[in-house]
Parts: C-alpha cells; structure tokens; sequence
C-alpha cells in the first residue's frame, strides 16, 4: 500500500472474509443451504438471484445481524481469525435499504452522527460529502432528499468512516448514470486500497467483480 | 465527540422533535390534575389522603406513553442496524436512551407532579419531597421501560405487550415514592421509605441496563 492509500484502512491490515457452509432461515423459509464463499483483500462479489432469493439476509448474516440456521462466516486479518463482533463494530459497513436516516433532522446532523458513531470525524465527512456531490444538501431535512441523494448520503459513510469489508444492498438502484459510474470508481478506489465488497444487485456493478447466484441451491 | 455524547444528543433531540412526545405526556399529566378533583367532589380532606397515591398513579402511567418509541422507531427504519456496526456495547445503547427518556421526559414530568399534588390538596411542605421522589421514580420508569421495550422489539401491538412486562414493575417505586409522602404527612420519617424508592431505582437501572441489552441481542437473531 502506499502512502495514500495508508489513509484509508488504517490501523487495520487486510481482511479475508470466508463463509463457510452457510445457511439461513426466514421464518418457515430456508432461503439458501451450504453457502461457501471466500472473498480476498481487493475483490468485489455481485451477490444475484431472484427477489427474495436471501441475498439481504445473507448480507446481514454476513454482519452479524442475523444468525445463520448452519455454517460460520469468518474474517481473517493477516492470517489471523478476528472476533465476530470485533468485525461488526470496527472492520465492516452494512449500507442495506432501511438507511436509518430521521426524515425530520438535516443531511448534515444525519451523517455527523452516522460518521461519528462509526468512528470517523468531520475531515472524513467533508471529503465524503465533495466525493458524493452533497454540498448543496446538507441543510436540507432528509425528507426533502430524492431517493438517489439519499442513497449518496448513505453511502457518504463508507468514504467519511472507512472500514475495509463494505455489504452493500443493492447500492446503486436509485442513483442516475453519472453517479452509478462515480460510485463505480469509489468503489474501485476502496478495492485498490485492499477493501473486500459484496454487494446485492440486480444490474451488474460498473466494476469487475465475480459473481454469487443465490438461492439456486434451496 | 465521542460516540455516547452522539447518541445521547440525538436522542434527546429526537425525543423533542419527533412529535412532542414528552409534551403529550406533561399534558395527560395535567389533564389529571384537573379531571380528578372535578369528578371526586368538594371533599378536599378526603382527596388530599388520596393524593400521594394518585399523583404516583398519573406519574407511572404517563411514563409509558412513550415507551413504545424508544426502540420501535429504530428497529423499523434500520437505525438498530446502524448502532449494532458502533463500538458501544448493546448496555451502553440501553443506558443512553433510557438516560436520554429520563432527561426529556422523567424530569419534566417530575416537575409537573407539583401543580398536580396543589391540585389535589396535597400540603405545600409536601412538596419538595414529592418532587424528589418523583424524580427517581421517574429514573426507576425509565431504565424499566428501556427494558420492555427493548424486549417488545419487533413484536405487534408492542406498546400493550411493553405495558404488561412494565407495569408489574414499575410497582415497588409506586409503594415507597407514595410511602414516604404518607409517612412524612402522619408525621414520621419518610428516610426508609426514601431509602428503598433509592434502592429500587438502583436496581430498576442495573437490571433495565442488562437485560434491555439481551432484549437488544436478540433482536439480532
């Protein structure tokens, strides 16, 4: 890594995420069964399939928001296993379609407390909210927001608190042809900086990445 | 800033803005204090004997009437999620709202029990010790409340189910904040009865902390 990417993940070395046998269960549902997937340091996954096929529940399971019905999913950093939680609380992003945004509190309250609760500080979000073209927003109630600047406004946490794994469900879905092809390259950014990404999608991402089909095994 | 003033402050601002919920619960407060001595009679005597327990009544029953926010409002439009990826342990995430529930609304409500008690024909040398007791019961209620409504995440109708698990609860508080208003009017010490409304409002926020941190974990299975 050079210096400038140093920035990026600092204090944390370069993580492998595994799943290993995974399976999870909604309600009566078992959505997918036997799951085995490992993500190096600087790959990006398309996790596709059907709706409802388990791919956000698979990306929250990942985050150790849901527990899987079987299997594990390990994070490696530098060869060495990291706690679960460790991983939730300090090395991962889930960016999922309930943003947690108060549609009453300003763009710029939202993300100051969404930053900082991550972990990051005002520089980081001054350089997200240039990134994500937000500086006209930040006054307005979320409320006010389209849905795709919401959507850049969510994603200004990724860039503002950086953390190497980003989960992302279905990412680009609201956003116009320009900012799918800039979030394109701020992804290509995190992966060149040795970050890991999964992300549900319907479309394929503006970015290489293999391919995960979900749910054809259930 | 660190991450506990963050989430402490939003939430107190969230609690301010989101719909004057602690103002709603002041106003059903007051509303008592002018629909009971209507409806009971002219007999002040007899009213100001009932007072103390009254006056608790109105203050535990106001106390759950935001209750069903606290963590319902997060759990649905995916803020659980966000807290769950921040360094604060799930007792830290409990503390703070059951912290920031107290200071928006314990208090305040707090300070209305005294135009209620006048209302009631409580004795004006009853009432600084009225609102101290009704200061920690009102910490008692909240750390408790954090606690059932921790434990009603995700569940239907969850205010009722939050009123059930709560209500039982919020007992102990009502017995010795009332008791020690009755002692000090028969003229004996209220310190005992001080002493355990001290004790149970310990306990209602090491228990609330706790187990309103696994009703928290298990919103995540």
């Amino acid at each position: 890594m050079d210096i400038e990417s140093g920035s990026q993940n600092a204090g944390a070395g370069m993580i492998r995420l595994t799943l290993d046998g995974l399976a999870v269960r909604r309600g009566e549902r078992r959505l997918f069964d036997g799951l085995n997937l490992t993500v190096s340091p600087g790959e990006a996954v398309a996790l596709t399939g059907a709706n409802g096929a388990g791919k956000s529940s698979l990306l929250r399971a990942i985050a150790g928001l849901l527990t899987p019905e079987a299997g594990v999913v390990r994070f490696e950093q530098d060869g060495e296993g990291l706690d679960p939680e460790v991983a939730r609380t300090r090395h991962l992003h889930l960016i999922g379609h309930q943003d947690g945004f108060r549609s009453g509190r300003t763009a710029r309250e939202e993300l100051a407390f969404q930053v900082g609760w991550c972990g990051g500080g005002p520089d980081g979000i001054d350089v997200a909210v240039r990134a994500l073209g937000l500086e006209g927003l930040m006054d307005l109630e979320v409320r006010r927001l389209s849905a795709g600047q919401r959507r850049r406004l969510a994603l200004a946490r990724l860039l503002a608190a950086p953390r190497p794994v980003w989960l992302l469900d279905e990412p680009l879905s609201p956003l116009d042809a320009r900012w799918r092809a800039e979030v394109g390259r701020l992804m290509q950014a995190h992966l060149t900086d040795g970050g890991i990404l999964l992300a549900a999608v319907h479309d394929p991402l503006p970015i290489p990445a293999r391919t995960c089909e979900i749910g054809g095994t259930a | 800033m660190s991450a506990a003033l963050l989430l402490l402050r939003r939430e107190m601002a969230l609690s301010w803005n989101g719909g004057g919920g602690p103002l709603l619960a002041c106003g059903f407060l007051l509303s008592l204090a002018v629909i009971v001595p209507l409806g009971a009679g002219p007999r002040l005597d007899q009213l100001a004997n009932l007072a103390p327990g009254l006056v608790w009544l109105a203050l535990s029953l106001a106390s759950l009437l935001t209750l069903e926010r606290l963590f319902e409002r997060d759990f649905e439009d995916g803020t659980l999620d966000l807290l769950a990826l921040g360094r604060l342990p799930d007792e830290g995430v409990v503390a703070l709202k059951a912290l920031a529930h107290w200071l928006t609304l314990g208090l305040p409500l707090a300070a209305m029990t005294l135009p209620v008690g006048i209302s009631l024909g409580l004795a004006p040398s009853q009432l600084p010790l009225l609102a101290l007791t009704a200061a920690i019961g009102a910490l008692a209620f909240s750390a408790t409340g954090a606690l059932g409504a921790a434990l009603a995440i995700g569940a239907r109708k969850g205010g009722l189910l939050i009123a059930v698990i709560v209500l039982p609860l919020f007992l102990p508080p009502v017995i010795f904040g009332a008791g020690a208003l009755v002692a000090q009017a028969e003229g004996r010490s209220p310190a005992p009865a001080l002493a355990l409304l001290f004790a149970c409002a310990l306990v209602a926020v090491v228990i609330g902390v706790l187990a309103g941190a696994a009703g928290l974990r298990g919103s995540r299975t």
